[in-house]
């Protein structure tokens, strides 16, 4: 197995001695080439995070190593200047006095002022600014803006370069866009990068891997298919999108839930707490009934697929399909599973637990 | 948590940690020398110099002058506030002009006008054979004090005027009020932090005031300690006046914290607020014109027709050009490196300040403000009682004074430098110093820059204002130094209105600039009330 370019073990930072940690034992590595996300809610430590690998902020304990030499460590601590790693900011930090060239030669300190120009002017090219040299960069779109930013950070080619929040400031339209093209050409340059986002959206679409954070500590790492369709705890369940919440009495690889017995993802026994997206249940017409009777209490039409409301003994769930079959409000169907239902890390008494369909995860900040 | 962040900032770099110390022990160790030393005092004496009528006496003249003056000034500054913001009246932009230009008038330059303009050889009987009596004593330092101060209340009450929610005065009147119970019940109310905050200034300047009492004669603390100072030296004495003096600016201070405190008025609804229906006067205007013209009459018109009159006379018998030169020379020499100290002072103070607020760093920042809020008589005698007892080499030397200027004037240069720095957001230097930079390369090469233009009128407003400056060099310039503010008030002092006058009139210009300075300022960023200076 090759050295991860970034590894990030057991870090902590606390502001004061007697305060709780921000980040608490935090760990996490990041291959060489991958583009790595922290998502989580605002507060949540993740842009802390960040700057303690940026070197903004001391770590109060723990090791951050680049390429296996430490840069955060007991008694090490190697201030950001010192660091092969770039950094592209939430409201880009361009410098308002300098051109769009000079900002981006400003981290090339070497060599003749012609050579500088040259790769900046290369840097420009490759994120499709050439022209732009001698503009002020408040004089840019906040896309362009973003791509300045893009090109002052990579035109001294560093190892890693982090994120913070990159696509927030962009609107809905060009966020999309943007997230692409970025991520191709991190891709094409083979650049490794670690971002931090809120949007559980753009972290599942923007990464190779994602580490899911909250209250300063890494609830699961794993790639976007494996976060979303088996998150280990409530919390990611719910942060990633909505869901299906069922308390269950497992025995084995099935259960008996309020949907009707279903498979697991993994043995269990006793009661549980499992999950079902809406996309792994399904609506039958009751008369073929093979699953449990629910009734549709609403439904809308989304183009390429419906979302239900079901309502089934008191509670209610939320099932996408295509497009098919139309149920009306107040008609009886089946509801049945489409795959084994995920169980989660029990938390809290079941009493406190949320049954039903979830709310829609809300990106704070 | 930010604590431990600042003083982490100004141990690791002595660039910072260099002029934090000098503003904080700058102002603290003379004041608490000056304490000190009181306090070695034989108890009995010490308290036979406080409890004796005199002083109850002095204790009534400041404080009657200070309320007489905060009156006069709320005469002349709310209506100049209200015709030039919430009227409809032609020339408002005019007036406002007439408003701030008094500011260009010092005290003691405003005081030497009334007094040439009075009294039987004034300018009044010289040209019109009128002979009203000479102004001097209560009447004289309310009226000189007032026509100079006001400006600051008026700009204070300007910005609260501008800012007033438009609709709470409607809903008043839709309630059924009249207009002048809406500007009773709803507009007063909301003016107090403005006029808190104007009168507060206003205070401190009569406390600190030396020149309008003293050409005046009228018999407060600043006075007597000139008295002190310049007939019988008594050090005890003197330093007590001090301390007696300090002790009311320290109760006003608390007033004031305490009058305001819980009283901060915001808009409900957040955005952009209407500008307010401006009123349509009709005949009231001439009124309303009436009183602004006879407003900058007195407080604009009168002292430059006065010095006028006078250079003429002083003309007739040659211009002390010599004088004046070496003067200039002198009030430059001292002037110019206290606005580069200054403003260098200001710099790291402000940087923390903003870049690490805390409590540790507001404290920094209110210990500047102090060096401005101590009454200079009494900051010059701390000073002077601190270089006599501890580096006599220091006594009456040019790099005192330079130091007394800078710190007391290093108040108007965080201003300035202050807004500055809220333009140049912290991810610029972090973002410099991930491409290679170090915390002083990237504050060089990216702060740096885009806080120079407001050092520069940090640098200004220091500049301008130490030039004018009379206590703090009254006391503490060198021997043979001669400002042309000495010169003004030593001159005015023994009614030489003609010999005066040019030196007057050099002030004036200078001042002039100022005000342009603070205009020029205003148009281009709008300070917020807490940080008009």
């Amino acid at each position: 197995m090759d050295t991860p370019i970034l590894s990030v073990q057991d870090l902590s930072k606390r502001f004061a001695p007697g305060a709780p940690p921000v980040v608490h034992d935090v760990s996490f590595d990041v291959k060489d080439g991958e583009i790595f996300a922290i998502l989580g809610p605002s507060g949540c430590g993740k842009t802390t995070t960040l700057r303690c690998i940026a070197g903004f902020e001391r770590a109060t304990t723990g090791t951050v190593s680049l390429r296996d030499e430490p840069l955060s460590a007991p008694g090490v601590h190697v201030s950001p200047e010192g660091r092969t790693i770039g950094i592209v900011f939430q409201n880009y930090a361009l410098f308002p006095h300098l051109t769009v060239l000079d900002n981006v030669a400003f981290g090339l300190d070497e060599g003749p002022a012609a050579a500088r120009d040259e790769r900046a002017r290369e840097a420009l090219e490759m994120v499709g600014l050439s022209g732009f040299e001698d503009r002020q960069p408040q004089h840019l779109s906040g896309g362009q803006q973003q791509r300045v930013a893009l090109a002052r950070t990579l035109a001294p080619e560093p190892d890693l370069i982090l994120l913070d929040e990159p696509f927030s400031n962009l609107d809905a339209l060009l966020r999309q866009e943007t997230r692409q093209e970025v991520r191709e050409l991190l891709k094409s340059k083979g650049m490794s990068a670690v971002f931090v986002t809120h949007n559980q959206e753009e972290a599942l679409s923007f990464a190779d891997r994602l580490a899911v954070m909250r209250g300063g500590q890494i609830d699961q790492i794993g790639t976007p298919e494996a976060v979303y369709y088996r998150p280990r705890t409530l919390f990611v369940a719910q942060f990633l999108g909505r869901t299906n919440l069922l308390l269950s009495q497992a025995a084995g690889t099935e259960a008996r839930t309020p949907l009707g017995t279903v498979g697991l993802d993994r043995e269990a026994e006793g009661t549980v707490l499992v999950s079902l997206r809406p996309e792994h249940l399904s609506l039958e017409a009751h008369e073929a009934a093979d699953g449990t009777l629910a009734t549709v209490v609403g439904r809308s039409f989304k183009g390429h697929d419906i979302t239900y409301r079901v309502c089934c003994q008191g509670n209610e769930y939320l099932v996408h399909t295509d497009n098919r079959h139309l149920y009306e409000p107040g008609e009886t169907v089946a509801v049945r599973p489409l795959e084994p239902a995920v169980v989660l890390e029990s938390q809290s008494s079941p009493a406190e637990v949320p049954r039903g369909a979830t709310p829609e995860p809300e990106p704070e900040g | 948590m930010n604590t431990s962040r600042a003083l982490d900032a100004i141990r690791s770099r002595w660039y910072v940690a260099l002029p934090v110390a000098v503003v904080v022990g700058g102002v603290l160790i003379p004041l608490a020398y000056l304490l000190l030393r009181a306090a070695q005092a034989d108890p009995q004496t010490l308290w036979d110099l406080v409890a004796r009528g005199r002083t109850v006496r002095l204790l009534g003249n400041t404080v009657g002058l200070t309320v007489g003056v905060l009156v006069g000034t709320s005469l002349l500054a709310v209506p100049m506030a209200w015709l030039t913001t919430r009227t409809a009246l032609p020339g408002r932009k005019l007036l406002t002009l007439l408003g701030v230009l008094p500011l260009a008038v010092p005290g003691y330059v405003m005081a030497y006008a009334l007094l040439a303009t009075t009294g039987p050889y004034g300018t009044l009987a010289q040209t019109l054979g009128l002979v009203v009596p000479r102004l001097s004593g209560y009447t004289g330092a309310v009226l000189a004090l007032s026509l100079s101060t006001f400006p600051y209340l008026f700009l204070n009450l300007r910005t609260a005027f501008l800012g007033l929610d438009p609709a709470l005065e409607e809903s008043a009147q839709a309630l059924g009020h009249s207009r002048w119970q809406v500007f009773v019940r709803i507009v007063l109310p909301q003016l107090r932090p403005a006029l808190l905050a104007g009168g507060l200034l206003i205070a401190l300047h009569v406390l600190g005031d030396f020149g309008v009492v003293s050409l005046m004669r009228y018999d407060t603390f600043s006075y007597a300690l000139y008295i002190q100072y310049a007939a019988s030296y008594d050090r005890i004495y003197a330093a007590g006046l001090a301390l007696l003096l300090l002790m009311l600016t320290a109760a006003i201070l608390v007033l004031e914290a305490r009058l305001l405190k819980g009283r901060l008025f915001h808009q409900t609804s957040s955005g952009t607020a209407r500008s307010a229906t401006l009123h349509r006067l009709g005949a009231w205007r001439w009124v309303g014109y009436a009183f602004a013209l006879s407003v900058a009459g007195a407080s604009v018109v009168l002292p430059a027709g006065t010095v006028g009159y006078w250079m003429a006379d002083s003309a007739a018998t040659g211009l002390p050009w010599a004088g004046l030169g070496t003067a200039l020379w002198d009030s430059v020499r001292a002037s110019a490196p206290a606005a580069v100290l200054a403003a260098l002072l200001s710099l790291p103070v402000a940087y923390l300040g903003v870049r690490h607020a805390s409590s540790w760093t507001r404290g920094v920042e209110r210990i500047a403000y102090l060096g401005y809020a101590t009454p200079p008589l009494a900051f010059a005698l701390a000073l002077i009682v601190f270089s006599l007892g501890t580096v006599p080499v220091l006594y009456q030397t040019l790099a005192l004074l330079v130091g007394a200027y800078a710190l007391h004037f290093m108040a108007e240069a965080v201003g300035p430098v202050r807004s500055a720095l809220y333009q140049a957001p912290p991810h610029l230097e972090e973002a410099a110093r991930s491409l290679g930079r170090s915390p002083l390369g990237a504050f060089m090469s990216v702060t740096f820059p885009l806080v120079r233009r407001g050092l520069l009128v940090s640098m200004a407003f220091v500049f301008l204002s130490a030039m004018k400056e009379l206590p703090l060099t009254f006391l503490l310039a060198p021997v043979g130094f001669e400002t042309l503010a000495l010169n003004t008030w030593s001159y005015a002092e023994e009614a030489l209105f003609g010999q005066a006058a040019p030196y007057a009139l050099t002030i004036m210009f200078v001042s002039a600039l100022f005000v342009g300075v603070l205009l020029l300022r205003e148009q281009t960023a709008r300070p917020s009330p807490s940080e008009a200076t």
